[in-house]
């Protein structure tokens, strides 16, 4: 068993901000992470880091843009936290090295970006993610944190009183990809979660591969739950192979885009008559998907962005790193062919429940960055928010674990008397476990409850044993691949962009016959070295859980708002919906219910208006 | 083992009675793990759809009999525009065999998990397109590391070297935080450590080179390359330049290179890696730095 005060899971932005200052907070830390650091998915962020950094902005006009962009679904507390934190989190990179692109007077360079009032996203190239990462890495290597890299984390150690608010963590219980050996390891401070997205709960995503909501499943299994999750973020240009990001860059410039019958469709049929391939992000997407679902898609499944027409000069000046991305990753020339391009998942807005110090309800764990929701983003995140939240509450994630004190928070956490129970949605099928768990069964019938956290954590690792020992012994049943897609492609089908009551249902009814295939899963690589088969195993029951949460949340919530749009109600519904979607586990029996949003800021409240731009 | 030393090392699979018992399906699938039938599976149901796209895949796995001795499996993919090495990989092992393992995440030349030997070239598999290759494409872990697992190698000497150049800012003398005042750079000295700062970690270079497989401690084209980012960069000190200029003067330092130029060949990101290791040459002797 190893034991450390502070266990960060996860080493991309989030994790490793939060080591740093966990470490700071003088905690002997550790970062326990399934890929080693600089191949986090944070590295493949490309627009900037928004902080309001130059004189005549200001954090307050940054909390107001982003209170927007959210559709009135952020917390105030949580907001105004990002913007405030946001600059000193920013220069803190800056002194540590970060490459970020420069003015001529030698200061950090920064611009407009979709959304914000003022010029405040902060960038290094085309590449702010990569050197932000790396950055970090740099710092974590100073300070000589541990880093337990190609460690797979399977699960929390928590303690199981009947109410979660009650609970406490542990720890966690990782194996050793390399070696498949299982081991615990013991926080005795805190456990935080830094999993990054969920993105590969969908068919098309930007997203790495590794982003598959491992965070999310294990905090949901241990009953913190999880917010807001049918805010998902899709990005209107991506290509069809492989989910690569276009960015609007292309449109900006004057790309244009075509169905298959040569039409400028978002003018033709009227998608957006005065802002063209220029409207926002989500009624691009719903316009190209219309375009394909009424047969004027190319081979049925994309439509062509067209950038010819700017000329090879141009284009090679301003846009020559796309070139390079539809030639690598598409096999196209931009110069002489259009690009195939069609809407991808792209970022989660929801995750595990936590307040602005990182806190989730259950007692030692925490959550940070893409996978937890504080919540900054609401139904919309603006581009450029993403990487602020890593940097500003890993830091507090880490700083409040290490015991340092950061006041109370505002925000609260877990089921409490301002729930609200949902009970007017009929679900198509139960949510939650099919079928007894055999493992957790046979360990429970074993003996009774831990003694003391060491107890928890050793029975802990000995269930993770079990569990993995069944799925290498079983000879037969169902390999996970098939599951996975079956998932992606129900998700991609009826949780996207355009999303119907009918659509969800069915959905929901394909989560669960997943969720039944599951339980006959079988790992056909029997070796324990490097068996990458068994752990993308162990991530589909994940994206399992993660994904019925999104549609879940998608399917009780009956109004437009945000990211989140749904046909049979598309207007936002200010009156009925200004609250979060909960939903928590419950032992393996889901159930959703509300907690008002707070739009209460330290010194003004933030009144709902329309989001048009 | 090593991709150089074609030596297989004969290691029984361990086996640990308490967890299964000898006659258990994981075992008997050990036992049958043997390559052929696979390749039928996989030439057949291919072949109903147009162009397949034949692939040679380096296996090994320590534990698994039919896989201690190394040997390629042919796998047949339906070609689709825009198939790079990775996708060829990942349908393999989604479709044909789970067991195929290989590093890779970002699929976008970002992480840079998945560097691989393909056609005897060190290349990114995600960044290369099959179509651009012969076939049967022939996809090999990289050479000169530890192999664990199929196309998976030991990057713990790799990471080692990186480390070794203390690669992290050294500056302790920054503007104060609360100022929210960043140290200035010019545009040309950010431009001047641009490229170098584009390294993703790939370990092609590394693995191309002919010192680095001859001289175990000698830092290689990434560390160097690292450092440099740092050396040329003008928000540290000219003493921190100079210390980092020492450890690369070291006896398994720069001198070493003997611009061959196959790292900036390999490097996925352009890096112009020889280039930026003689500069540091000159550097160094500028500096009156003393060769080892
Ligand atoms: C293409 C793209 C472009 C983007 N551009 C921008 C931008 O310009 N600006 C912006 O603000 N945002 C941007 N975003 C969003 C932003 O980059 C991400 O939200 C953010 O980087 C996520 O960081 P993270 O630290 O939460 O997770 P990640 O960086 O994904 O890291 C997750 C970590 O968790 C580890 N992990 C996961 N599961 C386990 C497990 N079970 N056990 C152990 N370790 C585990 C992984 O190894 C990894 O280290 C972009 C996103 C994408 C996909
Ligand atoms: S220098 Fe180039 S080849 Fe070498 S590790 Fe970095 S990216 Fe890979
Ligand atoms: S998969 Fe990340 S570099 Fe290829």
């Amino acid at each position: 068993m190893y034991e450390h005060d502070v266990i960060v899971v996860g080493a991309g932005g989030a994790g490793l901000r939060a080591a740093i200052a966990a470490h700071e907070a003088g905690a002997d830390t550790a970062l326990v992470s399934k890929l080693h650091p600089v191949r986090s998915h944070t590295g493949a962020a490309e627009g900037g880091i928004n902080a309001a950094l130059q004189e005549g902005d200001d954090w307050e006009l940054h909390a107001y843009d982003t209170m927007k962009g959210s559709d009135y679904l952020g917390d105030a507390p949580a907001v105004e936290t990002l913007a405030q934190d946001a600059p000193e989190e920013t220069m803190h990179l800056e002194h540590w090295g970060m490459p970020f692109s420069r003015e001529e007077d030698g200061r950090v360079s920064q611009r407009p970006f979709g959304g914000l009032s003022y010029p405040r996203t902060t960038y290094a190239g085309a590449e702010t993610g990569h050197h932000l990462l790396h950055t970090m890495y740099e710092q974590v290597v100073k300070r000589g944190i541990q880093v337990y890299d190609e460690w797979y984390v399977m699960n929390l150690a928590t303690t199981d009183e009947p109410d979660p608010n009650d609970r406490e963590c542990h720890g966690v219980v990782a194996y050793d990809v390399q070696s498949g050996n299982i081991e615990g390891f013991k926080a005795n401070q805190g456990v935080v979660l830094a999993t990054g997205g969920p993105g590969q709960a969908f068919d098309h995503t930007t997203n790495a591969v590794s982003c598959t909501g491992d965070g999310h499943a294990m905090a949901y299994r241990a009953g913190a739950p999880l917010e807001d999750m049918e805010f998902i973020q899709f990005h209107p240009t991506s290509l069809p192979s492989t989910g690569v990001l276009i960015s609007e860059g292309v449109r900006g410039e004057g790309g244009i885009l075509y169905n298959s019958e040569g039409e400028r469709f978002m003018f033709e049929y009227g998608y957006a008559n005065n802002s063209g391939e220029l409207a926002s992000r989500d009624v691009v997407a719903r316009a190209e998907l219309t375009e394909v679902d009424e047969g004027r898609g190319i081979e049925d499944e994309y439509v062509h962005l067209d950038m010819r027409h700017l000329g090879e000069e141009r284009i090679m000046d301003r846009l020559e790193n796309i070139l390079h991305l539809a030639e690598d990753f598409e096999g196209v020339d931009g110069l002489v062919e259009p690009m195939p391009v069609k809407p991808g998942q792209h970022y989660a807005m929801g995750g595990i429940e936590t307040d602005e110090n990182g806190q989730t309800c259950i007692d030692g764990l925490y959550a940070a960055g893409e996978c937890a929701c504080v919540s900054v983003h609401g139904g919309n995140r603006l581009g450029g928010n993403a990487l602020p939240e890593l940097i500003v509450f890993g830091k507090r994630a880490g700083r409040h674990a290490a015991g340092e004190d950061l006041g109370e928070a505002e925000i609260r956490t877990g089921y409490g008397d301002d729930a609200e129970d949902e009970d007017d949605t009929e679900f198509p099928v139960t949510p939650g476990k099919a079928g007894l768990d055999e493992v957790d069964e046979a360990i429970a019938a074993d003996g009774g409850v831990a003694a003391d956290a060491e107890g928890l954590l050793e029975r802990a690792v000995e269930r993770e044993r079990a569990r993995v020992d069944r799925l290498l012994d079983r000879d037969e049943g169902v390999q996970h691949a098939e599951i996975r897609s079956k998932l992606q492609q129900a998700m991609t089908d009826y949780v996207n962009v355009f999303r119907t009551e009918d659509g969800i249902k069915k959905a929901l009814e394909i989560i669960r016959e997943c969720r039944q295939e599951y339980q006959n899963v079988y790992v056909d690589d029997p070796s324990r070295t490097f068996n990458t088969d068994l752990q993308h195993t162990i991530e589909t029951r994940n994206l399992i859980d993660v994904a019925e949460t999104i549609a879940l949340g998608a399917l009780v919530r009956n109004e437009f708002r945000g990211a989140h749009w749904r046909q049979e109600n598309q207007i936002r519904d200010d009156e009925n919906w200004l609250k979060h979607t909960m939903v928590s586990w419950d032992g393996g029996e889901p159930s959703v219910w509300y907690r008002p949003v707070i739009l209460e800021g330290q010194d003004k409240t933030y009144e709902p208006k329309e989001r048009s731009y | 083992m090593s991709t150089q030393q074609q030596e297989p090392e004969t290691q029984e699979a361990p086996k640990d009675p308490d967890m299964k018992g000898a006659q258990s399906p994981q075992d008997r699938r050990l036992a049958e793990k043997e390559s052929g039938a696979i390749d039928e599976e996989s030439e057949k149901q291919a072949e109903l759809e147009g162009e397949t796209v034949h692939i040679k895949v380096f296996r090994y796995d320590p534990e698994v009999e039919g896989k201690q001795e190394p040997r390629f499996d042919d796998f047949h993919v339906p070609f689709e525009k825009g198939m790079t090495v990775l996708d060829a990989v990942m349908y393999a092992r989604d479709e044909y065999d789970s067991s195929l393992t290989f590093r890779h995440s970002c699929r976008q030349a970002v992480c840079g998990s998945d560097a691989f030997f393909v056609n005897g070239k060190q290349r990114l598999g995600c960044k290369t397109q099959i179509s651009d290759l012969e076939q049967p494409v022939r996809i090999e872990p990289l050479p000169h590391q530890e192999v664990v697992k199929d196309l998976v190698v030991d990057m713990s000497h790799f990471y080692d070297q990186m480390h070794a150049v203390e690669p992290y800012f050294q500056d302790e003398d920054t503007p104060d935080v609360n100022d929210l005042e960043e140290q200035r750079q010019s545009p040309e000295n950010r431009e001047k450590i641009k490229m170098s700062s584009r390294c993703i970690w790939c370990g092609a270079c590394m693995s191309s080179c002919n010192i680095a497989a001859g001289d175990n401690k000698y830092l290689g084209p990434a560390a160097i390359n690292k450092a440099y980012k740092f050396a040329m960069d003008d928000r540290e000190s000219e003493e921190i330049k100079e210390h980092r200029l020492r450890i690369l003067e070291q006896e398994h330092g720069v001198w070493r290179c003997q611009t061959q130029f196959s790292c900036t060949e390999v490097c996925p990101k352009d890096i112009p890696l020889t280039e930026h290791i003689q500069e540091l040459k000159r550097e160094a002797v500028k500096k009156n730095l003393k060769f080892w």
